[in-house]
């Protein structure tokens, strides 16, 4: 029998990650989350993405953009069976082997627990075999819909994607709504989305995207059309500002807790990006500025902050924190100034982890409390009205407002005279300098900007928990940062918005739990594997800025800017289209 | 006076002598070119001038003032811009950037108007622009209208060249060190920059040091030619006094067979 | 003519402030200075008969050189990437944590069956294997999967990914073996104890004078690698430029690979020290020997085998002997804490005044623009 090589390739990459995601104890750990009441739990969909995924890909073979590829159910489906199978034997293959021992002491989730999971609660024997059948089914699946038409496939997509939102964000959805009859008509008590309100859900999404498909082609092109500064980008934005007034206000608590958390990151991610992203300085202790201004705002408000205790008002104390994160950047700035971007990305790191051990350290904790930090920091009080923590709902208002300086100083700089300086010193150092760029100030500016907006996020995180402690101040908190940038699209303002909301506000932060809480386990992992597809595959992030893209994607560009002159070129210099 | 007064100036590379006590003047408004054979110093003698390296002796004033170990970016504020051999524009930006970018030193509004959209700073950015188009309509129709926003990188490569004078012009130098600016151009292009160098000076009022290869250009363009040769000033005058000089023709031929030597 | 001017040349460069180098000049005296009073006090402390006694200095330096020579092995990994590919693996403390994490699977089997105390060396050396094995392997997988991709592209890209990768393997380890911190089954008595040859004690333990060892002869086996072998020269010419060896006939993938994985197998090494020398293991194991490692291969020269060696015994006794030589002579307390902090400001001094290293920088053509 001929083995079609993609099923085969990819069919062992998903066993790998299904034999992977057991052994990490994922799939166990996803299965106490109900998706789909009774049938389907989150670790069933973790453990069946992988032969679905892979058996699209085995269906679509070698990528051609040349030709239009040759799209047929029964033939994808038998490559993506044959995938799947491959999977399940593989995965099987690892519970197998793996089952005659005790390994639970060296691997704890390797466990009886995981193998009943595995095997869908039948035993070694009948499970085995069902895990095979069910992983090869699901690749058949995901072969078959490489092979139906767009129209459909499309369907297929928006149909799973709208339920399996629904399934996830079930905290949100019931916070919305908040009316009993309905959420229970929708959800199950304890989790899952009801079985006939999965059906109905999908369906309508299926229904309505097939019904207003051309309508909202149309709505795109108009907005496209309207990027110059027409009424209709302005109404688009008033009315997404108008969303944003007022979506506290129908969300709970804990949601307003977790958009706080959202702001402060995009707040943090849009300083790190003018540093990283507009002066392409890569600064790997970018928490340090945070940590300036969390500190700082601690020491000059708290009464009970050792030693010096100012017990200022919030908004008196800014300023002067602004001050310390500008001596801060500077400090930071200077001495790496001439180094080469990957040393400086690393002296960074190393400034970030020494700002926290001193903090931590005997010798300063007669000012900054050491591990026991410094508590009851007061709120932000601005006349007779206090903001704090306590109030998630109004101190939203208090981040979204920063979060908004911010962006229109990264937007407003990113056209002028600095940000073209920026943009050329990312470029190219020495040319940026040859043409009368000092770069000194050029660089400082940027660390100054971004370890103002920095500090910014400090004094509101301080004023928000009441306490700071040194491990809110550790290297991975710079490294998540820089991954929401990357993610977002290092440059762009949506872009890390975006980035922002989607991994702090779904995975969850560094030191906060995200909408998933059953992802905080595996949060971390997560972050590291979307870093690296992120640069393997999208280095200019997900909503990129036009410079970057074109930085990252410079040949493509280039081949389509001549493709499209192609067709009116009027000019006379036909040689000139491109070298 | 003259515009740039050069004396003794040496520059070593780990034991090799890039330049070993070069003289060097211009006047302004003249148009002087620097030729040699390859390796003879000519792009170390243009690095050591714009600041990217600092010479290891020798003096260098320029408009009165010594220059010589001050920093790229100061120098150019002072006057001097430069091309590069291997034309080096930032490719991702829009070939109007790329000469707006170039106004930087003359310009001064910072973070603070930029911020709050001060009146100077906008005026400033517009004088910017439309300095930035005069400057790119000097060549011409090739850079001008659709092209202002076309990232540098997808034009041909004598538009290339042309955008990195556009940039240097930007910096509204009094000397223009242009290095090799033919080099890549087919014969009517090269006439074209021909033309383009000599309205320079008599348009924009600028002198202009010149590093070249192909004699024809040098010989039209040029009202003095100095010849380098590791990093030796080994003769200097007009181009027919330099292309006959024994000592010149020899440094790009060789030493003719069966002359003395000692 | 060049001598009469130079005196106007020297004027008009003094002249000429540059708050740069001015601040950077600052920050050289001040840590000199601060450097110079704390020695200074940690003196007079000891013959005022205070502080730690001669032994115990003795004992802490020999400690110290024993750490230090575990991190110019991992170094050597950072060093050998950075030379051949031009970006700093982050991801390599990670291929360390992994040799380790794994050998203490046969460690605790071996303790287990008595093996470990019945036959100590023998035991010690499978672990060794194991340790060299598995990260020799995570550095190849690491190699394939995620930089491959990337030759090419700008030197930052890999860096960025290489954190990802090491966050990866990080958490990855976390869900294989738990988040809890695993020991080691301590050392056989006999290493425990002090080395003693021929009837002689030394003032080391064996643990330590094994440690050294080992570290002694990975560093001239690899050597002997690199120079004399046709696998080491092939490594070195694509160090030395990438597209010309090819043009030569070196196969660059195949030999990029060798690299990592002769990196990570030193690495491994590097595992079973930490192993002698400090027992506990968890997944974050990798992360501060790693960047300790990556600041010894800087401060040797990035690129430069011995220097990496020699940069690891460095900055074993900055941050071993350092907090108690300088900080306490300075009066600042609890300074065992700031063992970590003293590395990273070597780490960053080192970038700052000395980015070429003690033994200077060996990098690619194209790196060394």
């Amino acid at each position: 029998m001929r083995l079609d090589p993609h099923s085969r390739k990819w069919g062992l990459v998903a066993g790998l990650i299904m034999s992977f995601m057991a052994a990490i104890g994922m799939i166990r750990s996803f299965d106490d989350r109900m998706m789909i009441n009774p049938v389907l739990s989150l670790g069933y969909i973790a453990l069946l993405l992988s032969p679905a995924l892979f058996g699209y890909l085995a269906a679509r073979g070698e990528v051609n953009i040349l030709e239009e590829p040759e799209r047929n159910i029964a033939e994808g489906a038998s490559k993506g069976a044959m995938a799947g199978l491959i999977a399940g034997a593989v995965t099987v293959a690892f519970l197998l082997v793996t089952s005659p021992f005790d390994l639970s002491g060296f691997f704890p989730n390797i466990s009886t627990a995981m193998y009943d999971v595995m095997t869908f609660h039948q035993g070694l024997g009948v499970g085995s075999l069902l895990l095979v059948a069910i992983s090869a089914l699901v690749g058949a699946l995901g072969g078959a819909l490489y092979g139906v038409g767009d129209v459909a496939r499309n369907g297929i997509f928006r149909a799973l994607g709208w339920v399996m939102l629904f399934a996830l964000f079930e905290l949100v959805v019931t916070d919305v709504i908040d009316f009993r009859p309905i959420v229970r008509f929708i959800y199950v008590q304890g989790g899952g989305l009801q079985f006939w309100s999965a059906l109905i859900i999908g369906g309508l999404a299926w229904w309505l995207g097939v019904r207003y498909q051309g309508k909202r082609a149309e709505y795109s092109d108009a907005a496209k059309a309207s990027e110059a500064g027409s009424r209709l980008r302005y109404s688009l934005i008033g009315v997404g500002i108008l969303l944003l007034i007022v979506l506290p206000m129908i969300v709970g608590g804990i949601v307003n807790e977790l958009l706080i958390n959202v702001a402060l990151f995009i707040l943090m991610g849009l300083g790190l990006n003018i540093v990283v992203g507009l002066a392409g300085l890569l600064d790997l202790g970018y928490v340090a500025f945070f940590a300036v201004g969390a500190y700082g705002m601690a020491v000059l408000t708290s009464p009970l902050s050792p030693t010096l205790t100012p017990a200022l008002n919030w908004w008196v104390a800014l300023p002067i924190v602004m001050v310390f994160a500008a001596i801060a950047g500077v400090l930071v700035g200077t001495p790496v100034l001439r180094m080469r971007g990957d040393y400086l990305a690393i002296v960074t790191l190393g400034f970030g982890e020494i700002v926290r051990l001193l903090l931590l350290s005997d010798w300063l904790t007669p000012y900054f409390g050491g591990a026991q930090g410094i508590t009851r920091i007061p709120g932000i009080t601005s006349g007779p009205v206090t903001i704090s923590g306590t109030s998630p709902e109004l101190f939203i208002y208090m981040t979204m407002i920063f979060v908004a300086i911010a962006a229109y100083v990264s937007h407003r700089a990113q056209n002028s005279r600095v940000g073209r300086a920026w943009a050329a010193m990312r470029e190219d150092e020495d040319v940026a300098e040859a043409i009368g760029i000092s770069t000194v100030s050029a660089k400082l500016l940027a660390f100054v900007t971004g370890a103002i907006i920095a500090s910014f996020a400090g004094a509101l995180f301080s004023a928000k928990v009441g306490t700071v402690f040194t491990n809110s101040f550790d290297v991975l908190v710079s490294i998540i940062i820089l991954v929401v940038v990357i993610v977002g699209g290092m440059g762009s303002i949506r872009g890390v918005a975006l980035g922002a909301l989607m991994l702090i506000g779904v995975l969850g932060g560094p030191k906060s739990q995200g909408l998933l809480t059953e992802f905080s386990e595996f949060k971390l992992l997560i972050y590291g594997a979307i870093l690296v597809y992120m640069m393997l595959k999208r280095p200019e992030g997900l909503l990129p800025s036009v410079r970057r893209s074109r930085e990252l994607h410079g040949a493509e560009a280039e081949q389509d800017a001549w493709l499209d002159r192609k067709g009116d070129f009027v000019d006379e210099d036909a040689e000139e289209a491109v070298t | 006076m003259a515009l740039l007064d050069i004396r003794g100036l040496e520059k070593q590379f780990g034991g090799v002598k890039a330049l070993d006590g070069v003289d060097f003047n211009i006047e302004e408004g003249e148009i002087v070119s620097v030729i040699g054979p390859n390796g003879a110093g000519k792009t170390s003698f243009f690095n050591v001038i714009s600041g990217m390296f600092s010479p290891d002796n020798g003096t260098i004033v320029f408009d009165g003032d010594h220059v010589a170990g001050h920093l790229p970016n100061e120098i150019t504020e002072r006057g001097i811009a430069r091309t590069f051999q291997n034309v080096r524009l930032f490719p991702n930006l829009t070939v109007l950037e790329n000469v707006m970018v170039g106004m930087h030193c003359r310009t001064k509004q910072g973070m603070w108007g930029t911020i709050f959209q001060t009146r100077a700073q906008r005026a400033e950015e517009q004088l910017i622009e439309d300095t930035a188009k005069e400057i790119l309509s000097f060549f011409g129709t090739r850079l001008t209208g659709y092209r202002h926003d076309q990232p540098a990188f997808a034009l041909s490569y004598a538009n290339r060249r042309r955008l990195e004078i556009a940039r240097a012009m930007a910096t509204q130098p009094k000397l223009l060190l242009l290095d090799e600016p033919t080099a890549g151009m087919n014969p009517r292009e090269t006439i074209e920059l021909t033309q383009l160098i000599g309205k320079l000076r008599s348009e924009r009022g600028l002198t202009v040091v010149i590093i070249e290869h192909d004699m024809k250009v040098v010989r039209d363009v040029s009202d003095r030619v100095v010849v380098l040769d590791h990093g030796v000033k080994i003769a200097e005058g007009s181009y027919e006094e330099v292309s006959t000089n024994d000592d010149v023709i020899e440094a790009y031929l060789g030493r003719p067979q069966g002359s003395d030597d000692e | 003519m060049s001598t009469e001017v130079a005196p106007e040349v020297a004027k008009t460069r003094r002249f000429k402030f540059n708050w740069v180098d001015s601040f950077l000049w600052f920050v050289r005296v001040v840590a000199i200075i601060a450097i110079t009073v704390g020695i200074v006090g940690s003196f007079q402390k000891f013959a005022a008969g205070e502080g730690p006694s001669a032994v115990a200095w003795r004992d802490l330096i020999i400690s110290s050189i024993s750490t230090g020579s575990m991190y110019g092995l991992i170094a050597l990994g950072y060093s050998m990437v950075y030379g051949v590919l031009g970006f700093i693996n982050f991801a390599h403390g990670e291929v360390f944590m992994s040799g380790t994490m794994v050998g203490l699977i046969s460690a605790t089997l071996l303790f287990n069956n008595g093996f470990w105390e019945s036959n100590p060396l023998i035991s010690i050396f499978v672990v060794l294997l194991v340790a060299m094995i598995t990260s020799t392997l995570v550095a190849i997988v690491i190699e394939r999967v995620a930089y491959r991709p990337l030759r090419g592209a700008p030197r930052l890209i890999p860096l960025i990914t290489s954190i990802g990768v090491s966050f990866f393997v990080q958490y990855s380890f976390a869900g294989l073996f738990g988040v809890a911190l695993r020991n080691y089954p301590p050392a056989p008595p006999r290493l425990a104890a002090d080395l003693t040859v021929f009837g002689t004690t030394f003032p080391i333990s064996g643990t330590r004078a094994l440690v050294i060892g080992v570290a002694i002869v990975s560093m001239i086996g690899l050597w002997y690698f690199v120079t004399k072998t046709k696998t080491g020269s092939a490594m070195r010419a694509v160090a030395e430029d990438k597209e010309i060896a090819g043009l030569m006939g070196i196969d660059v993938d195949k030999t990029i690979v060798t690299t990592f994985a002769v990196g990570g197998a030193m690495a491994g090494v590097a595992g079973l020290m930490w192993a002698l020398l400090f027992r506990g293991v968890d997944f974050l194991t990798g992360f501060l020997p790693g960047i300790k490692a990556f600041t010894a291969a800087v401060l040797g020269g990035i690129g430069n085998l011995p220097g990496a060696m020699l940069g690891g015994i460095m900055l074993g006794l900055f941050e071993g002997v350092g907090p108690l030589l300088v900080l306490d002579g300075l009066g600042i307390p609890g300074v065992s804490q700031l063992k970590d902090a003293v590395a990273f400001a070597a780490l960053v001094l080192v970038l700052i005044f000395r980015p070429t290293g003690l033994l200077g920088e060996r990098l690619g053509s194209e790196d060394r623009v």
